[in-house]
């Protein structure tokens, strides 16, 4: 039986019975970790993109998104940092706000404008980048 | 079972901010969740920029020049710290995650170096915006 070493005879099923259930927890934590991690390169990849676009006239940065490799590094950068900023309320949610209907509306509410913002613009990447 | 009652006894909730004094490590840790509410605000400065860019030139030196504004500048200078800082910082959280370095000495490291890393970053940002 594997490792009920450090914790005396108890299995780790024993351990973690009574404990109340994790639900999606454990999924929800990994997730919201994988998401950061693939946010570190693009992020910098992305904060780099527009110190370089930080004086651009209309016709570069339209050049720059008709490239396809910087719209869809685009795409991906922004359902990450809106997944990651909805999770990532919901955590400052869930520790400062006690009152269960008013913690449900805030995190509803964050989730519906994350969904709202990335829509709005994954649109406009992909309108640029399809444009003529 | 005792499973209801240990469900029902009073337990202390977070914010604990009034209660302990804050050493380096709890000024960098909550330092973390302002940039990341900082930055999730700032989202909808991002989907403005890029909803500007997709609609045309006319909205996107809008765009450009209230960005370019004082005002739009000092706000962009504010992004780039909360960025910087919410970037290193989450490194650390993964580090940590991963059961590396978990303990005060490395806390306390760690959390002047985020600060020190943080305006090192903005400032060879800043620069390189204006130089290139």
């Amino acid at each position: 039986m594997a490792s009920t070493s450090d914790n005396g005879f108890r299995t780790r099923l024993g351990r973690v019975r009574g404990l109340g259930s994790a639900k999606s927890g454990g999924a929800h934590w990994l997730a919201y970790r994988m998401v950061a991690a693939l946010l570190i390169p693009l992020t910098v990849w992305f904060l780099i993109s527009i110190v370089r676009l930080a004086k651009a006239e209309h016709a570069d940065a339209i050049a720059w998104l008709h490239q396809p490799v910087n719209a869809v590094l685009l795409l991906i950068t922004l359902i990450a940092t809106f997944h990651h900023a909805a999770f990532g309320m919901r955590e400052v949610y869930e520790d400062y706000i006690h009152g269960k209907l008013a913690r449900l509306a805030a995190i509803a509410l964050t989730n519906g404008a994350a969904i709202l913002l990335a829509a709005a613009s994954v649109f406009a990447v992909l309108k640029i980048a399809f444009g003529a | 079972m005792s499973e209801t009652s240990v469900a029902k006894k009073a337990r202390p909730l977070s914010p604990h901010l009034q209660v302990y004094r804050l050493p380096l490590p709890a000024v960098s840790s909550i330092t973390h969740r302002i940039t990341g509410i900082a930055l999730t605000v700032g989202t909808l400065v991002l989907t403005w920029w890029l909803v500007a860019a997709a609609s045309g030139p006319d909205d996107f030196d809008t765009a450009q020049r209230v960005l370019g504004s004082p005002i739009g500048l000092l706000a962009l200078l504010g992004w780039t710290w909360a960025f910087g800082y919410h970037l290193l910082k989450g490194i650390q959280h993964l580090i940590w995650d991963a059961g590396v370095g978990v303990n005060t000495a490395s806390a306390q490291r760690n959390s002047a170096l985020v600060f020190g890393a943080s305006f090192v970053l903005t400032a060879i940002v800043w620069i390189a915006a204006f130089a290139l």
